[in-house]
C-alpha cells in the first residue's frame, strides 16, 4: 500500500489533517495501539515542520508486511544547520508560527525519538526526511 | 475519575457534546511540540491554545479532554472538529494555575 498526501506552506488551519487521517488509516489496518501513537507523534510533527518552514511538500506513506516507512519531501529551502535543529529548544519558527503554539524547537527531537529508523538530508533544494517503523506480523 | 464527575465536581462548563472517557491525569502546556512530546494519553489537558491544531494534537495524543482556562474564546469551528472527532471541551474562567488548582483539590 502506497499513499501520497499534500501539505502547503504556512497553512496553519489545515496543519495535522494528514496526521489525523493516516493514524485513522493505521488504526483500522490493526496497527497496535502504542506503536501508532509513535508513529502519530512523529508524522505530526513532520507534517508540522513543512507547513511551518518549508515551501510544501509531499508525505508518502508506505505499507508492506514488514514495516511501515514515511518520506516527507519538500521544496525547500533546506535546514541551514541540521545538528542546531536537532537539539531540543533550537527554533527557527516565525512569529506567526509561534502565536499558533509551534516554535517549542521539539519538533525534529520528538520524531527521532518516535521513529525506529531516522534519516534526514537537506539542501537549499529540499529536505527529505525518511522514517521507518518495524511491524510485527 | 470519570469526565462527568470532574465536569459536576470541578464547576467547568462543558462546551461542546460530552463523550465520557476516564481522566487519567493532567497536562498544562501551551506549546503543542512540547505538549505532544511530555504529556501522557489520558490526561486532560489544560491549555489557552484555541485553534484546530489543538483538537489535532489533542486527537493524535488521545487526551480524555480538553480544557481551556481563562474564558478564551473557543471558535466555533474548533467546538465543530471536536464534535465530530468526538473530543470533549470544557472551559474554566480561572487562569490555567488555578485551574490546576482546582484539579489538585479534586484528588489529581
Amino acid at each position: 500500500m502506497r499513499e501520497t498526501y499534500q501539505v502547503q506552506k504556512e497553512d496553519f488551519a489545515n496543519a495535522g489533517k494528514v496526521s489525523s487521517h493516516i493514524k485513522t488509516t493505521l488504526k483500522q489496518l490493526g496497527v497496535e495501539p502504542a506503536l501508532l501513537r509513535r508513529i502519530a507523534i512523529a508524522v505530526y510533527e513532520a507534517e508540522i515542520n513543512m507547513v511551518i518552514h518549508s515551501d510544501g511538500g509531499a508525505i508518502t506513506m508506505e505499507i508492506d508486511e514488514g514495516s511501515i516507512r514515511f518520506t516527507f519531501a519538500d521544496q525547500g529551502p533546506g535546514i541551514a544547520d541540521i545538528e542546531a535543529a536537532m537539539q531540543p529548544g533550537y527554533s527557527t519558527a516565525n512569529e506567526a508560527a509561534r502565536e499558533f503554539g509551534f516554535g517549542a524547537g521539539m519538533g525534529l527531537p520528538n520524531i527521532q525519538r518516535n521513529s525506529d529508523s531516522f534519516d534526514i538530508q537537506s539542501s537549499p533544494a529540499g529536505t527529505i526526511l525518511n522514517l521507518s517503523y518495524e511491524v510485527n506480523p | 475519575m470519570r469526565l462527568s464527575e470532574l465536569i459536576e465536581k470541578s464547576g467547568f462548563t462543558l462546551k461542546n457534546n460530552l463523550y465520557d472517557k476516564e481522566v487519567e491525569g493532567v497536562f498544562a502546556g501551551d506549546l503543542l511540540s512540547w505538549v505532544m512530546g511530555h504529556s501522557l494519553p489520558g490526561q486532560a489537558w489544560i491549555s489557552i491554545q484555541v485553534h484546530l491544531n489543538v483538537v489535532a494534537v489533542a486527537l493524535l495524543r488521545e487526551f480524555s479532554c480538553l480544557i481551556i482556562a481563562q474564558d478564551a474564546i473557543i471558535p466555533s469551528e474548533m467546538i465543530d472538529k471536536a464534535n465530530e472527532e468526538q473530543l470533549t471541551i470544557l472551559a474554566s474562567h480561572l487562569p490555567v494555575f488555578e485551574t490546576a488548582k482546582k484539579l489538585v483539590e479534586l484528588g489529581f
